[in-house]
C-alpha cells in the first residue's frame, strides 16, 4: 500500500513512528524495508545539505537523506543511537537518517486527516496526514515529497 | 593490462627521463627518490615491474633488490637495474642480488617499453 | 508453469538459424577470399539446406520457398556446373541478407519482404552450366623451430617462462608443446628442480633477431636452440570448439556473486592485516594466492560474457553493401580479427558508432568508381575493419582507401568557425582531430566538400561513454584510418585508491600518468586561487582534490602529499594533489542511485574492503567545471 494512494475508508493502517528532535513522525510500514544502525555514510561532494552521502547495502549503493534537515530542522547528529530507515519508493531504495525509532502503531484510517492549509509551515507538503491518537500528534510523512526527485536518467558513466 | 612501473633513482634528471620515456597510454609510473621510499611504496602497491638505479645514497640498488627479494610476495617480481656499464661483473652482481635484467643508460624509450613488457608479461 | 513444447522447439530453431546464417556469411566471406574453395560452397549449401528443413517442420512456407531456390542456385555451384564470378558472389551475399530478412519475418510472423525476390530471379539468370578445376595448393617455406629449457636460476631472478611464451605468441608461435622431465620417476622427482621444457614453431618470415631479443636476459639462464625446420605442410585448420548455451540471467547472477566475492576477499585481507599477521606468514601467503585465484575467477567470468566481435562485423558488412548500393559506389569490406572477444554490453553499444563510421567512410571517403579509375585506383574501394586485443584493451581500426581528409577545407571552416586562430595552421594531426569537435557537426557544407565530420562528435561521445578513446589519421589520396580503443568490460576498473581528508577515493588507473612526491618548489600561484605545477620546463594546472570536492581545506605544499599526473579525454594533462596513495587494484563498479543526481567529478562508486563506499573520480569531468581548462593552461604555459 502506498501513502500516495487515495485514502480508503475503513480498515486500519500500520505506522512506524520515529523521532526527529522533539517531534514524532510516522511512515506507512508497507514502505519500510528495514532499519539499520548508524554507520558513517560516504559523503557526496557538493551535494545538498540533506544528502548525507551513500552507504553499502549488501552490495548496492544506498543514498542517505537526513530527514531532519529535509524537514527544515537541524541535522541529525550522527551518533550510535541514530538509525537509518530503509524505504522503498518508486522502485528505488533510500535510507532516511532519523534520531531514533519509537513504535509501531495501528491507526484506523478514519482517524487520519489531511493537514490544514497553513502557509507558514514550510514542511507542510512533507506531511501527508495528521491524527491525534491518545493525546499524541501523529504526522504521517509524504514519502514522495521527502525523497530526492530522481533526474530523468543518470546511468553510471564508465570512467575514461 | 595497464603496466604499473616503480622507478627508483636519486637523480631528478633521471626521474624526468623516466617520465618522458614512460608517458605511455597504458603505463602508470610511480617515482621514488631512494630505496627507502621505494620500499615504502611497495608496502602499498604491487607494481608489475621495478627499475632501480644502482648508485644511490644509503640503500644502494643491490641492497634494495635483496631487501625486496627477501619478501615472499616479491619473489617473482621482475626487477631491472639501471646501469651505464652492463659488463660481466655487473651482470654477475645483479644476478646474485636477484635482478631480472638490466637497462642501459642512456636508454631508448621504445626499447625500454618493449623490455618492460617482456619481463612483466604484458603483451609483446 | 507448463510451456508449449513446440514454441520452445520453434525458439530453438530460430536460435539455430542465427548460427546457420553466421556459418553462411562466414562461408561467403571465405569464398570471396578464395573462390576455388569448394568445401566452403558445401558448407554454405548445408546451412541453407538446414534452414529450409527446419522451416518446413514449422510450416514456414515462404521461408522454405526462398531457401529452396537459393539452395538450388548453390547446388549448381557446388556440383561445379556453374563458375563462381565476382558478380555472382555479390548476388549470393545479397541473397544471404534476404534470407536473414526472411528468417526474421518468419520469427515475428510478419509477411516476407517482397522486394527481395528480384535477387533470386537475377541469381537464377546468371547461373549457367560450366566446369572449373581446383588450383594446386601453395608450397610452404621453412619455419623456425625453438627448443627452450629454463634453468632454476631463471625462476630465481624473477623471470616467468609464460611471459616469454606470450611474447613468442606475439611473433606467431604455434604448436607449443611443454614436456616435463620426470626422469627418475615420480618417487625420485624433486619439485624444486625445474623440469619443464618447451618446443614450438615460429613462422618462416620471423626475423631471428626478434626471437633472440625475447631471450636477451635469460640466454645464460636456460638451454635454448633456434633452428630452421624442414619444409612441411601448414597445420590444418582446427575444428569448431564445442559450446553450450547459457541463460544470460545466470551469467549476470554469477557476475554479481563474483563481484561480491572480490569485495569479501578484500575485506578478509584487510581484517587479517589489521589483526597483525606478518607479511610472510603462512596465512598471508595463503591469502595472496586466494587473491590471485579470485582475480582469475573474475577474469574467467568476464570471459563468459565476452563474445566475439564477429556478429557485429557481419552487420557492418551489410551496412557497407547497403550504403554502397545507395551511393552508387563499389566497396568491399575486409574484416580481420573477428574472433576477438569483448563484453557483450560493449558490443551492443558499439554497433551505432561503428555504423556511423562505416557510412561516413563509404559516403564521403571512398570515391565514385570513375574517379577512382581516373586516379589509377581499383574501381572497387576497400574498407578494412580490424579488431585485436592490445594491452588489456580492444583496439578496433577502420581503414578506407578513399580520398583522405581535405585539410585545407577543414582548416578554412575551422578558422571561419573560430575553432582555430587564423594565420597559424596547427599540425595535420590537430586539423584531423578538429573533425571530432562539436562545432563541425552542424556544418553541412563540409559533407558536400570533402566529406568527413558529419556527426563525428556524436561518435566520439558514444565511444567516450564506453570508456573508450577514438583517434583519426589520414593521408591525402590514400585514405583515412579511425582507431578506437575500448576497455574489455564495463563491470570492473583498475583503480588507484587514494586518501584525501577522511575520504577514500578511486582514480581510474587509465587516467593516471605518474605519481611523485609533492614539492613546494614546483608549485606556482597564478592568482585567483589558481596554482600550476612546474614540470620539466612546462606548466600544468594543479588542483587539490580534497578541496575541489569540498572534503577538506587546501593542504600546504610543503608537508608531504602526493602529486598525481592525470590525462584527460582531450589528451591534455593536469596534476591532482592527494594526501596518500593507499593501494592500486581492481574495483567493481557500482552505479550511483538515480536519487543521488549527477555529481560533478564523480562517475560511479565501489565498495571497499572494509565494506564502505568509495567514490570513483572522473578527472576530466571534475576539471571541466573549472573556468580554467587544462587546455587554456597549456597555452599559458
Amino acid at each position: 500500500m502506498d501513502i500516495d494512494a487515495p485514502p480508503q475508508s475503513g480498515g486500519t493502517m500500520e505506522l512506524l513512528s520515529f523521532r526527529l528532535g522533539a517531534d514524532e513522525y510516522c511512515l506507512d510500514i508497507m514502505s519500510v524495508r528495514e532499519i539499520r544502525g548508524w554507520s558513517r555514510p560516504t559523503p557526496l561532494p557538493h551535494a545538498a545539505p540533506h544528502m548525507r552521502g551513500v552507504l553499502n547495502l549488501r552490495g548496492t549503493i544506498l543514498p542517505i537523506v537526513d530527514l531532519s534537515i529535509r524537514l527544515g530542522m537541524a541535522g541529525v547528529s550522527g551518533d550510535p543511537r541514530n538509525v537509518f530507515i530503509v524505504v522503498g519508493h518508486g522502485g528505488l531504495l533510500t535510507g532516511l537518517l532519523v534520531d531514533s525509532v519509537s513504535d509501531i502503531l495501528t491507526v484506523p484510517r478514519s482517524d487520519l486527516h489531511p493537514p490544514p492549509d497553513i502557509a507558514h509551515y514550510a514542511d507542510q507538503t512533507f506531511i501527508g496526514a495528521l491524527a491525534v491518537i491518545g493525546g499524541r500528534m501523529i504526522r504521517l510523512l509524504n514519502l514522495a515529497a521527502v525523497l530526492p526527485a530522481p533526474p530523468a536518467e543518470a546511468p553510471p558513466r564508465p570512467p575514461s | 593490462m595497464t603496466l604499473t612501473v616503480l622507478a627508483i633513482d636519486d637523480s631528478p634528471t633521471m626521474r624526468n627521463m623516466f617520465s618522458l620515456a614512460l608517458a605511455h597510454e597504458d603505463i602508470v609510473l610511480h617515482l621514488a627518490e631512494d630505496g627507502a621510499a621505494g620500499l615504502d611504496l611497495l608496502r602499498r602497491i604491487t607494481p608489475d615491474v621495478v627499475i632501480s638505479d644502482i648508485n644511490m645514497p644509503d640503500l644502494d640498488g643491490f641492497g634494495f633488490i635483496e631487501a625486496v627479494r627477501r619478501q615472499e610476495r616479491f619473489r617473482t617480481l621482475p626487477i631491472l637495474v639501471l646501469t651505464t656499464e652492463p659488463g660481466p661483473e655487473l651482470r654477475a652482481r645483479a644476478r646474485a642480488a636477484g635482478a631480472t635484467g638490466w637497462i642501459v643508460k642512456p636508454f631508448d624509450a621504445q626499447k625500454m617499453i618493449r623490455t618492460l613488457r617482456l619481463v612483466a608479461g604484458s603483451g609483446g | 508453469m507448463p510451456q508449449d513444447p513446440l514454441a520452445e522447439i520453434r525458439a530453438g530453431f530460430f536460435l539455430e538459424c542465427e548460427e546457420l546464417l553466421e556459418t553462411l556469411r562466414d562461408g561467403l566471406a571465405a569464398l570471396a577470399a578464395d573462390t576455388t574453395d569448394r568445401t566452403r560452397i558445401d558448407t554454405i549449401f548445408r546451412a541453407v539446406h538446414s534452414i529450409k528443413g527446419g522451416a518446413g517442420a514449422f510450416g514456414l512456407d515462404r521461408l522454405v520457398g526462398f531457401a529452396h531456390r537459393y539452395e538450388a542456385a548453390l547446388d549448381l555451384l557446388r556440383t561445379g556446373r556453374a563458375p563462381l564470378t565476382e558478380a555472382l558472389l555479390r548476388l549470393l551475399d545479397r541473397a544471404s541478407d534476404a534470407l536473414e530478412d526472411h528468417v526474421q519475418a518468419a520469427q515475428r510472423g510478419d509477411p516476407p519482404p517482397e522486394e527481395r525476390e528480384s535477387i533470386l530471379v537475377e541469381l537464377q539468370r546468371q547461373l549457367a552450366p560450366f566446369m572449373r578445376e581446383d588450383a594446386a595448393p601453395k608450397p610452404q617455406a621453412a619455419s623456425w623451430e625453438l627448443d627452450f629449457t629454463p634453468h632454476g636460476a631463471l625462476y630465481d631472478n624473477g623471470h616467468e617462462p609464460l611471459y616469454l611464451l606470450r611474447a613468442l605468441r606475439e611473433l606467431g608461435a604455434r604448436d607449443v608443446i611443454c614436456a616435463a622431465d620426470v626422469g627418475g620417476g615420480l618417487i625420485a622427482f624433486d619439485p624444486a628442480r625445474p623440469a619443464l621444457r618447451w618446443t614450438l614453431t615460429l613462422p618462416a618470415e620471423t626475423a631471428e633477431a626478434d626471437i633472440r631479443e625475447i631471450f636477451c636476459f635469460v640466454e645464460d639462464l636456460c638451454t635454448l636452440t633456434i633452428s630452421r625446420a624442414r619444409a612441411g605442410p601448414a597445420p590444418g585448420e582446427t575444428g569448431p570448439v564445442p559450446t553450450v548455451r547459457v541463460d544470460l540471467d545466470r551469467i549476470e547472477r554469477l557476475m554479481n556473486l563474483v563481484g561480491e566475492l572480490v569485495i569479501n576477499q578484500a575485506m578478509l585481507v584487510q581484517s587479517v592485516t589489521d589483526s597483525g599477521a606478518q607479511p610472510n606468514s603462512p596465512v598471508m601467503t595463503g591469502l595472496d594466492s586466494f587473491t590471485k585465484l579470485t582475480r582469475e575467477i573474475q577474469e574467467s567470468v568476464m570471459m563468459i560474457r565476452a563474445q566475439p566481435v564477429k556478429p557485429l562485423f557481419q552487420r557492418m558488412s551489410r551496412v557497407v553493401r547497403e550504403t554502397a548500393a545507395s551511393t552508387g559506389k563499389q566497396v568491399r569490406l575486409v574484416a580481420l580479427g573477428e574472433a576477438t572477444e569483448i563484453d557483450r554490453t560493449v558490443i551492443e553499444r558499439l554497433a551505432e558508432p561503428l555504423t556511423h563510421l562505416i557510412r561516413n567512410a563509404v559516403d564521403h571517403g571512398i570515391e565514385p568508381p570513375e574517379v577512382r579509375s581516373g586516379l589509377g585506383k581499383p574501381a572497387c574501394g576497400t574498407i578494412t575493419l580490424t579488431a585485436q586485443h592490445q594491452s588489456g584493451r580492444l583496439m578496433i581500426e577502420l581503414r578506407d582507401d578513399g580520398a583522405g581528409i581535405d585539410r585545407d577545407k577543414v582548416l578554412t571552416i575551422a578558422v571561419r568557425r573560430g575553432l582555430v586562430p587564423a594565420g597559424s595552421p596547427p599540425p595535420d594531426s590537430e586539423i584531423d582531430a578538429l573533425l571530432f569537435s562539436p562545432g563541425f557537426s552542424t556544418v553541412t557544407e563540409i559533407s558536400a566538400l570533402s566529406g568527413r565530420g558529419v556527426g563525428l562528435d556524436a561518435v566520439r561521445t558514444a565511444i567516450h561513454g564506453l570508456g573508450g578513446r577514438i583517434g583519426i589519421r589520414s593521408r591525402p589520396g590514400e585514405g583515412t584510418v579511425f582507431t578506437v580503443s575500448l576497455p574489455l568490460t564495463l563491470a570492473v576498473l583498475d583503480g588507484m585508491i587514494v586518501r584525501v581528508g577522511e575520504e577514500t577515493l578511486v582514480i581510474p588507473l587509465s587516467a593516471v600518468i605518474e605519481t611523485a612526491a609533492l614539492s613546494s618548489q614546483n608549485v606556482r600561484a597564478i592568482g585567483a586561487g589558481h596554482t600550476v605545477l612546474e614540470l620539466r620546463g612546462g606548466f600544468l594546472p594543479l588542483f587539490d582534490l580534497g578541496a575541489e570536492l569540498g572534503f577538506r581545506a587546501p593542504r600546504r605544499h610543503d608537508d608531504g602529499g602526493i602529486i598525481l599526473l592525470t590525462r584527460h579525454e582531450d589528451e591534455s594533462r593536469s596534476a591532482l594533489i592527494v594526501d596518500a596513495i593507499l593501494e592500486q587494484r581492481q574495483v567493481v563498479i557500482k552505479g550511483l542511485h538515480r536519487g543521488c543526481g549527477p555529481i560533478h567529478g564523480i562517475s560511479a562508486a565501489t565498495i571497499l574492503g572494509d565494506g564502505r563506499v568509495a567514490l570513483i573520480v572522473d578527472p576530466t569531468d571534475l576539471l571541466s567545471r573549472r573556468h580554467l581548462s587544462p587546455h587554456d593552461m597549456a597555452m599559458a604555459g
